[in-house]
């Protein structure tokens, strides 16, 4: 045989190609990147990020001032980020149980609502959505001089929502000061329609995940439970349920990193998340190259973590095949 | 022997009785069904009359903006801003243009749904259509006025971002599936990389990233444009998605389709276009089309990078202060046509998924 018909050797030569091609490509770009930061006299590094940040972030559940630092700043984002991604999580589970529930029933008002919901949500973008209902807060409603008041402390106006918080002494309700509300929880426009908008739209995904998980497991099951004398409730807990969750976990588990990456889209309607810290860093210092590095890790560590846990979790209820 | 056979055919029976279907109870069963019963149509009869009031008694169908008050929908805007919304800063003059580019796509789109018609002449079809349509978009050339791409808009970019990024990225998509795939480890892990980097980021991180990267990791003074930069990231981005989905096909093949190409001393080559390629892909046809509803909803987040498609050309009409900014018809308008396009699509879908398509057992 020829030496270059052997296959060891293409193998070898292939890998080497491939792994040069890539390398070049990389080396290229790079070089590049520095052929122009340094035309531009533009310095890579991370000394920034102990430098005041200076720009205002309008909410958000770590304390934050002007005058903290750049890293602090991006802490605060990612803890606005975490906080919507889990809350929104918590409440789209909820609701997609009940989506699946509502499309399982015989009822077929139930499930032409449910049928209308998922594919009307399923089907426009998300962006859309999220400034429909960033409008619907902040044109929609009426001005704080005359708000919405469909409950007793709960006011809607276009500077937000006003809501009875509850803390140590009982019930905090929001008093109509002098230009705002005071006391009680206020939640912004920005916070409002993200919130709606992520649960909303995520709801009709988990809702499908659900149901289709509960319908994958074969229907012999359940009748078999039934006829051994299980309870309809036995048999949904201690046999549909737990073979339903094998199926449901994968794509639940990339749906919740979904919901993650989702919540860039903050950016759109001005609720200050971790993309929100990035694109306001990169416009104050320049520092394109590290706001982007910082992003990217940021995404990549979550989103590995997420899917390792689930990993674990998975295993943990995956069939035993011996 | 006496015969125990029966020889006589048996009476034929009455059919049992069929339970028969009882709307109350259905409606008002149990507690659950009574429960959603009520509150769907609680919630109908107290949003229906405010939507017909809000929409058609008191809509206002025709006129400048000073006569939409508030108290019904603002129809009139949209009358007055439809062209903007579907074409963007286009020519006005020169509609025609997109209008064509818009036939040709849904004219292509439509040929191509049937499962006859796929074959390679579709393929070339699509090849010079798009390049027709992109042609008459861009002018300068059969006379034509030429229009930068910063002049594009709409519904239109919307369109060719969707075709060109799905277009272009399938056959990257392939090539990092084949490379997942591949037994020689540099190229198996480089092509993890690539799909893993790129799905672990959100498209609007990437998008952002590409438009601020790219012009600094090119050389000095290759200029790419904003449409260009979009194209980059969403085509990257699409490769990643359907290269996952591929790989669903290649593993779910048998291994002895390409044992048995081995055997028939077929090279890498045409195994892997006669044998491995075709089966790979004909399994996934429906999470592909699924792939395709994503990116067309993916279109809308270019305004991010300040490119005039659908929703920012949506956005940009609602900013006209001479009119009461009625975004509730606007954003239904824009929601409305993405609708129609993404669930055509999931019906399409769902038709594809029960045609046994070349008799492939699933």
């Amino acid at each position: 045989m020829v030496w270059w018909r052997d296959q060891k050797f293409r193998a070898i030569a292939l890998q080497l190609l491939a792994a040069s091609a890539f390398i070049g490509l990389i080396l290229w770009l790079t070089g590049n990147t520095a052929a122009n930061l340094a035309k531009r006299g533009l310095t890579v590094g991370f000394d920034f990020l102990g430098r005041a940040a200076r720009f205002p972030i309008s909410e958000s559940i770590l304390s934050y001032s002007p005058t903290d630092h750049f890293w602090w700043a991006y802490t605060v984002g990612l803890g606005n980020t975490l906080f919507i991604t889990v809350i929104v999580a918590l409440t789209a589970t909820v609701l997609g149980l009940m989506l699946a529930i509502l499309r399982r029933e015989d009822n077929p008002l139930a499930q032409g609502a449910g049928t209308t919901y998922v594919e009307f949500f399923r089907n426009t973008p998300l962006v859309v959505q999220l400034l429909f209902w960033y409008a619907l807060v902040t044109v929609g409603l009426p001005s704080i001089d005359a708000p919405l008041n469909p409950l007793p402390g709960v006011y809607l106006t276009e500077r937000g929502l006003y809501l009875p918080a509850i803390s140590l002494n009982g019930l905090d309700m929001p008093v109509r000061a002098k230009f705002n509300f005071e006391g009680g929880l206020n939640l912004s426009p920005e916070f409002v329609a993200m919130y709606l908008g992520l649960s909303l739209y995520a709801a009709a995904f988990i809702g499908e995940i659900i149901r289709g998980g509960l319908e994958a497991v074969s229907k012999g099951q359940t009748e078999a439970a039934l006829a051994l004398g299980l309870a309809p409730k036995q048999a949904l807990n201690l046999v549909l349920i737990p073979q339903a969750l094998r199926i449901i976990i994968p794509p639940m588990t990339s749906q919740y990193i979904n919901i993650l990456k989702n919540s860039t889209l903050a950016l759109v309607v001005g609720y200050p998340d971790i993309s929100f810290v990035t694109a306001t860093t990169i416009n104050q210092t320049g520092q394109a190259l590290e706001g982007i590095f910082i992003l990217m890790l940021v995404f990549f560590t979550i989103s590995i973590v997420t899917s390792v846990a689930m990993n674990i979790y998975n295993s943990r209820v995956a069939l035993k095949v011996r | 022997m006496t015969g125990f056979v029966q020889t006589q055919p048996i009476a034929a029976r009455t059919a049992p009785l069929a339970a028969r279907y009882n709307l109350f109870r259905v409606l008002f069963g149990d507690v659950l069904s009574t429960v959603s019963t009520l509150a769907i149509l609680f919630a109908v009869i107290a949003l229906a009359p405010k939507l017909v009031s809000w929409g058609m008694l008191n809509g206002i169908w025709t006129g400048e903006g000073a006569q939409c008050t508030g108290v019904g929908a603002c129809w009139a805007f949209l009358r007055a801003k439809y062209p903007f919304i579907l074409f963007g800063i286009y020519p006005p003059g020169q509609y025609w243009r997109p209008i064509a580019l818009i036939v040709i796509f849904v004219g292509l789109t439509l040929y191509s749904l049937p499962p006859k018609n796929w074959k390679t002449s579709t393929l070339w079809a699509w090849v010079i259509g798009t390049v027709i349509a992109l042609a008459l978009m861009a002018g300068g050339v059969f006379g034509l006025e030429a229009v930068p791409t910063d002049s594009w808009g709409g519904l239109p970019v919307t369109l060719i971002l969707t075709v060109l990024s799905l277009g272009l990225g399938f056959p990257l998509a392939i090539a990092l599936a084949l490379g997942r795939q591949s037994d020689l480890k540099a190229v198996k892990y480089i092509c993890v990389a690539v799909i893993e980097g790129i799905r672990g980021l959100p498209l609007l991180s990437l998008l952002f990233i590409v438009s601020i990267l790219l012009p600094l990791m090119l050389p000095d003074g290759l200029k790419i444009d904003k449409l260009l930069r979009a194209l980059v990231a969403m085509t990257v981005f699409s490769a990643a998605y359907l290269a996952e989905v591929l790989r669903g096909g290649l593993q779910g093949l048998h291994n002895g389709q390409g044992e048995a190409a081995d055997a028939l001393s077929l090279s890498w080559w045409s195994k892997t276009r006669l044998i491995i390629l075709p089966q790979a892909i004909s399994k996934v046809i429906p999470p592909l089309t699924n792939t395709v509803v994503v990116m067309v909803k993916n279109t809308s987040l270019v305004l991010i990078v300040g490119l005039y498609d659908l929703l920012s050309a949506g956005r940009a009409a609602l900013a006209d202060p001479a009119w009461p900014a009625p975004f509730a018809e606007t954003y239904g308008f824009i929601a409305l046509i993405y609708f129609i396009i993404c669930f055509s699509i999931t019906r399409y879908t769902h038709w594809i998924e029960r045609q046994n398509l070349f008799g492939v057992n699933r």
